[in-house]
């Protein structure tokens, strides 16, 4: 088995991959998919989904207890990275949930959605979590090749990153206030939403992914 | 701007969706993966299984049925019915659901949502209300399927699974479930209006205007119906239009 060819799909034992590697098998071609809690065959990989969903402090006490942080930033450096969700707020210094450090790939904060300004165009109070589909405004970037401006994606999450630096900012979606929704550099993109859940613009999104040669 | 979502709901037992009235006199409405394959090319904006089997025996039969939409469906899924531990939430997550409703065994034991969120996060946490009127604007409610009144009041109940760390609500009317005659609107503004998180209308729905009625007079965030759909009287897509034309924010 050629090592290049795997995609590698970082388990640290918060929740429920099937749904990633099951979307990413679905466009992956002759890419092989694999579920790992192995840093030796993270550090094979030709390219690395870093998910997440739960709370980010018990994300970061699992990744560090099973040994993972190094592989991570390893392939953060130098291998197409797609962070989704607290895979996204992980890359980030600092979180507010549970004032905890993460990564530090970026710099810049998760903050909650401002209870203060959750209130829609009607007035009508907002709820967090922010379930379901919004529109995302895209900054240019391959990774949304094929799939149109403002294309809907499905969204979980009571948190958001904020970049410090706002170069980094490939897609805004707007919950009460516009908040940064995708982030990229380099080899890295990563997503606050559910690409592995966003029927056709989601899997078209894996697919740019797993045929990206940043 | 988010979207209001529309939810196709399928009650499943012994491996097949059925739909009944009120909960009783069941009738077979097909497939359960070929039903959500249906579905997601309609525009669904999730899609929820209730495992209303009986027997442990034929309980496991969800497992797989989620294991294989989950690999052709890639829209969230929310699996309910007979969650009755910690254990059975991990189960069906790993099987593929994105959800796990839970339903009596929370008023059971209201410890079982903090416990499940706390290990597996809010979002993925939904507590299911049956609620029946037992007086002008009060409501009780109700476990087995609508027959034990808990003497809960919804709103309380509603409040309370909200501090527990329940991610959302799917609020049932029992006096309408498959009546046709609608959502009861009080009751979904009431509850709606109560929490800061997600409410989902369900039960009575009979026609489109019914679901476009739940999200600008009962203030949900999504509407849930199931026989308007299995049944051929609507796709999703013509739903979505309907609510396009209500000035309501959808998918399409």
């Amino acid at each position: 088995m050629n090592s290049a060819n795997i995609v590698a799909v970082i388990d640290y034992g918060m929740g429920n991959l099937r749904s990633v590697s099951k979307a990413l098998a679905h466009v992956a071609g002759s890419q092989q998919v694999v579920v790992t809690a192995d840093p030796a065959v993270v550090a094979a990989a030709g390219r690395v989904v870093f998910p997440g969903q739960g709370a980010m402090p018990d994300c970061m006490r699992e990744l560090d207890a099973r040994g993972l942080r190094s592989a991570v930033l390893a392939a953060a450096r130098d291998k197409p990275f797609l962070g989704i969700c607290i895979g996204l707020q992980m890359l980030f210094a600092h979180s507010d949930e549970g004032d905890v450090a993460g990564l530090g790939v970026f710099s810049g904060e998760v903050r909650r959605f401002p209870d203060s300004q959750m209130f829609g165009a009607d007035s009508q109070r907002l709820k967090v979590p922010h379930m379901g589909w919004n529109n995302v405004a895209q900054k240019p970037h391959s990774l949304w090749a094929n799939i149109t401006d403002a294309a809907r994606f499905y969204f979980v999450h009571s948190y958001c990153v904020q970049p410090a630096d706002t170069t980094l900012v490939a897609g805004v979606a707007e919950y009460g206030v516009p908040f940064t929704c995708a982030v990229a550099r380099d080899n890295i993109f990563a997503v606050q939403f559910h690409p592995e859940k966003s029927a056709r613009d989601g899997l078209q999104l894996l697919k740019n992914f797993v045929e990206w040669r940043p | 701007m988010l979207a209001k979502r529309i939810i196709p709901c399928l009650d499943v037992t012994a491996g097949r969706v059925v739909k009944g009235t009120n909960f009783v006199d069941l009738r077979d409405a097909g497939d359960p993966i070929e039903i959500a394959r249906r579905y997601d090319e309609q525009g669904a904006d999730e899609v929820t299984f209730l495992d209303i089997t009986a027997s442990s025996d034929q309980r496991d039969l969800i497992l797989h049925i989620i294991e294989a939409c989950a690999a052709q469906v890639f829209i969230p899924l929310t699996v309910g019915g007979g969650v009755r531990q910690v254990a059975d939430v991990r189960r069906l997550l790993n099987a593929g659901a994105d959800k796990v409703s839970m339903n009596t065994a929370a008023v059971l034991n209201p410890e079982l949502i903090f416990d499940a969120s706390s290990k597996v996060g809010s979002q993925c946490i939904v507590v299911a209300i049956d609620a029946k009127q037992i007086a002008p604007g009060k409501w009780h409610v109700f476990t087995h399927g609508g027959r034990n009144d808990t003497g809960l009041d919804a709103l309380d109940w509603a409040k309370r699974v909200e501090m527990l760390g329940a991610g959302e609500i799917l609020l049932t009317s029992m006096d309408r479930d498959g009546t046709k005659n609608g959502f009861d609107l009080a009751l979904t503004r009431a509850v709606s209006d109560n929490v800061k998180i997600p409410v989902i209308a369900s039960g009575g729905v009979g026609n489109l205007q019914h679901l476009a009625d739940g999200i600008t007079d009962g203030h949900a965030d999504a509407v849930l119906a199931a026989s308007i759909f299995h049944f051929g009287e609507y796709t999703v897509r013509q739903a979505k239009e309907f609510m396009v034309g209500c000035g309501i924010e959808v998918r399409l």
